[in-house]
């Protein structure tokens, strides 16, 4: 298979790419495009850290290639700010103390937002679910769900 | 949620939820973290590792990989120099042996280093690696402590060139005896004596961002470290050593990491990747995969605890006695420390004329244990929080009665502080704060009232129970642990405030800022922080032993109560008064007749008025107590009495942590050492083959905690002032991993009368002490 070029949107950007067919979504967002908001915790699929939203839906970079983004939109952790100013569930991941060493960060913040997206007053459970395929081995998760809950109670209420 | 002290209210930053001064950064995805900063055209090193146990490499044959486009170097023991270290990044002189070299003529555990390859990009270097051959004579392998101790076992350092090492000829790494009044003569008083083995298991830490590192030259050839470290003070001494380089041609930053939690207190990568740098003339980069991860970087060491513990009656303990038999790998890193510690922040919890600790720590052909969030204190407590309640049953006791009976209370000197050091003699600890019984009644209070449950239905069996465990910790090492605080005034009244302390994602930049900010009477958004640089930033142990609140906090205290007399006596100036009759207050410099001066408007004039002057102030701090925090957790488990499953259902644990200087921090330490104590107990096991090879190195095979794993643990903060810390504060970070595990033995054994001895507490172990039990 030869390398292919492939058109897609990044966080509401157009771009077209020339990529080999043994290129992973998450080697063409972070050593091709400069997005290093993404982060490799394996290189497997197996801890989530590297989850991107493509077509709104949460996919392990790691292990997609990227031809299979062709004509897909695709948002990263640097997409979620809305005009400069952090999301209400950013600020929420910082305010309710969600955040340590912020090395799952951009994935549990994406994983959040695909949840809210689909489901704007999940359950404490459904967002424990939800969240379950970033690990995080800091925060013991209760704060990250807090924020969950929170934001997602702020953003019914700004609705 | 926290128990509310008085002295509260007169503070402005500390004690308050304030925002983790990274926070925006983190949820923005900002490229902060060793990874993101390597430059294009790095070059790429990888290391080939040892497929067998034990063996010494006859030859190396590297000519097929040099003729592989892209490869620049392949390096061995042959073109390295030979200089013994130990990878532990301690204070120096370095109480672990120094029995590792950069690279060796022999390997010791499958996944030492053998050669490196340095080459244009990982896929070639990889290639590369698989072209290397290399003639090993394989040597036999010993992978049981007990065994690696026998006369005639394999002998791992028969290396003459090695050094600390208790005694070679036995694998004994490191060997510790201590002894406080006579426990023979106390077992023999006591009513009863109990004797128990417990045994603690291969653990690794799994920082979500594995070890990174990445070396370059500078324009004056000096090479710069970019690390995800824990230590970068001791990583530039260690590197500069075994490279032969003063240390002033080596400088270590630490950018963010991604979690270290001990594990990155160690040089696992620095030593090659600042050689590499220096060799080549080219920037380097070296980052290990997960699977390296798991078996090439460091494990919490595996024990054999046995308590023999001589009581009365009335449960007034006698004689504590506890023998400990710890593997420590390959390489004794921390093999004396860690175990040193397995006694000394364990036994002191509970009163005993009579104590006696011994522990010998062995050396086998398996992954190298190091230090671990807790350092050893785990293991003991396993052992000993599973043990008061076994002896609480036996006397018919409720274990809560019978551990107030024996718990240390304040105005107790510690019985082995002076005996039991860091790694030697330690230093004289008398307990002046105590809040252990506050934390069991504010953790306890909702759990002590349940009963077991048992719930019975069709294709349901599940027994539900309360159980808990108790734990002081430590806080810092005892005339050991210095850090350092440089703070700079800048002339719009914000503060550089430069520290060697290292934030790995535990918030101490952010707590560091809110006691500078205190201080100096200014928001925390006043003091720009920046952490561990060694040409810039003072020195630092780094962060570990629990120690960066209470020692780096008490340095950042200092200096800025030097810059705030400095700024005292500007204003002092601009008022026409002496300093001691200005007062200081919210943030203004006040005179006699109220006039006052803005610590902002003073920081101008310091650079602008008539005495044109750059304040910069520096102090730094040893402590020769370490006073420990003290935690009380509750768990309820509920067991699936067919399947054998454990799942914790309920958690709650309390510190004394003497003061919060950021409670939402705070919580987050407990909460989330907890739920890396739950993973402990209950999943998380490195396995290995008969020939000693790592049989689950992946994540998909290691289970950690997820987040559908746990319950909502809940955290509450003990505040009791201690009168040596900075706004009265002890520590927070490591201690709830210390009474995690035997809460939920003890809780298995309240549901069950099953008492689970050995962990982690898996369904296939405890579905056979079920059925051994007869359910």
């Amino acid at each position: 298979m030869d390398s292919v070029r492939i058109k897609f949107e990044v966080n509401g950007k157009p771009v077209s790419v020339v990529v080999e067919p043994n290129l992973t979504l998450l080697e063409l967002l972070r050593d091709r495009l400069g997005l290093l908001g993404t982060k490799q915790g394996c290189g497997r699929g197996d801890c989530g850290t590297c989850t991107v939203l493509v077509d709104g839906k949460p996919i392990l970079s790691c292990i997609k290639m990227a031809f299979q983004v062709d004509g897909c939109s695709i948002t990263t952790i640097e997409g979620i700010s809305e005009n400069d100013k952090l999301s209400i569930l950013q600020r929420a991941f910082v305010d309710e103390g969600a955040i340590q060493c912020g090395f799952c960060t951009p994935a549990m913040i994406l994983v959040a937002k695909a949840l809210l997206d689909s489901d704007p007053r999940p359950s404490r459970q459904k967002i424990r679910e939800a969240i379950s395929g970033v690990l995080c081995r800091c925060t013991g998760y209760k704060k990250i769900v807090d924020a969950i809950e929170i934001a997602s109670k702020q953003e019914a209420g700004g609705r | 949620m926290e128990v509310k002290t008085e002295k509260r209210s007169a503070l402005r930053v500390v004690s308050r939820r304030v925002r983790k001064v990274d926070g925006q950064a983190i949820v923005s995805g900002a490229p902060h973290y060793t990874m993101d900063m390597v430059p294009p055209g790095a070059l790429y090193a990888k290391i080939l590792r040892s497929p067998h146990a034990h063996a010494r490499i006859k030859r190396i044959d590297k000519r097929e990989a040099l003729k592989i486009p892209g490869v620049h170097l392949v390096l061995t023991h042959e073109d390295v120099p030979r200089i013994p270290f130990t990878t532990a990044g301690q204070n120096f002189p370095e109480p672990s042996p120094y029995d590792t070299f950069m690279l060796d003529s022999k390997v010791r555990f499958v996944g030492d280093r053998v050669a490196v390859v340095v080459a244009r990009d990982e896929a070639t270097a990889s290639r590369a690696c698989e072209v290397i051959k290399v003639d090993y004579e394989i040597l036999p392998a010993v992978f049981d402590p007990h065994e690696a101790l026998q006369p005639g076992s394999p002998i791992l350092h028969d290396e003459p060139d090695a050094s600390g090492i208790f005694d070679a000829t036995k694998n004994l790494a490191a060997h510790i005896h201590v002894e406080v009044g006579n426990v023979e003569e106390g077992f023999a008083k006591a009513d009863l004596v109990f004797e128990r083995t417990y045994s603690v298991h291969y653990v690794q830490h799994v920082s979500m961002e594995p070890h990174v590192c990445f070396a370059h030259l500078d324009e004056n050839s000096r090479v710069v470290i970019v690390t995800a470290t824990q230590v970068p003070f001791h990583v530039r001494r260690i590197v500069a050593r075994v490279n032969q380089v003063p240390i002033a041609r080596v400088r270590v930053i630490k950018p963010r990491i991604g979690g270290g939690f001990g594990g990155k207190q160690e040089i696992v990568l620095e030593d090659l990747c600042a050689h590499i740098a220096l060799r080549t003339g080219r920037p380097v980069v070296m980052e290990l995969t997960r699977q390296e991860e798991f078996f090439s970087t460091r494990t919490r060491h595996p024990q054999f605890v046995t308590m023999k513990t001589g009581v009365m009656r009335d449960g007034t303990i006698v004689a504590n006695q506890m023998k400990v038999v710890a593997n420590t790998g390959a390489y004794g890193a921390h093999a004396l420390t860690v175990q040193s510690n397995t006694g000394s922040k364990t036994l002191p919890l509970y009163r005993s004329p009579n104590i006696r600790y011994i522990a010998d720590v062995a050396y086998t052909n398996l992954p190298i244990a190091g230090a671990f969030r807790g350092y050893g204190a785990p293991q003991g407590y396993f052992a000993l929080g599973s043990l008061m309640d076994e002896i609480a049953h036996e006397l018919g006791m409720d274990p809560l009665e019978l551990r107030r009976k024996n718990l240390v209370r304040p105005g107790d000197e510690d019985p082995i502080a002076t005996k039991l050091g860091e790694g030697k003699e330690g230093f004289k600890r008398v307990i002046r704060t105590c809040g252990i019984e506050q934390c069991i009644e504010v953790a306890g209070k909702e759990f002590l009232k349940r009963k077991v449950k048992s719930i019975e239905r069709p294709f349901e069996r599940k027994r539900r129970a309360v159980g808990f465990a108790l734990a002081m910790h430590g806080t810092g090492i005892a005339g050991d642990d210095m850090g350092g605080a440089t703070i700079k005034v800048n002339d719009d009244g914000s503060f550089n405030l430069l520290v060697g302390a290292t934030d790995l994602g535990t918030g101490s930049d952010t707590i560091l800022a809110q006691m500078a900010a205190e201080v100096l009477g200014v928001d925390v958004a006043d003091i720009l922080v920046y952490s561990s640089d060694t040409d810039y930033t003072p020195f630092d142990v780094g962060a570990y032993a629990s120690s960066t609140t209470y020692v780096s906090g008490t340095a950042v205290v200092r200096a800025a109560e030097k810059v705030r007399e400095r700024l005292r006596d500007v204003a002092a100036h601009l008022l026409s008064e002496e300093p001691e009759n200005i007062e200081f207050r919210d943030g203004f410099f006040i005179g006699p007749d109220d006039r006052r001066i803005h610590v902002k408007q003073a920081a101008l004039k310091s650079f602008y008025g008539e005495q044109k002057q750059q304040i910069v102030e520096s102090a730094s701090f040893i402590t020769f107590e370490c006073p420990p925090p003290f935690s009380a957790t509750f768990v309820e488990v509920e067991i699936d009495m067919d399947t054998g499953a454990l799942r914790v259902i309920d958690a709650a644990s309390a510190v004394d942590l003497g003061r919060a200087i950021n409670p939402t921090l705070a919580e987050g330490q407990i909460i989330g050492s907890v739920a890396m104590a739950i993973g402990y107990a209950l999943y998380e096991e490195m396995k290995f083959s008969p020939g000693g090879r790592m049989l689950n190195a992946s994540l998909m095979d290691y289970k950690i905690p997820m987040a559908a794993d746990l319950p909502d643990i809940k955290a509450y903060l003990v505040e009791t002032d201690e009168p040596t810390g900075p706004f009265g504060v002890k520590s927070v970070g490591e201690i709830c991993m210390d009474n995690v595990a035997p809460a939920i033995a003890n809780a298995v054994f309240n549901a069950t009368g099953v008492r689970l001895r050995e962990l982690p507490f898996t369904p296939e172990k405890v579905l056979k002490a079920l059925k051994e039990a007869g359910y």
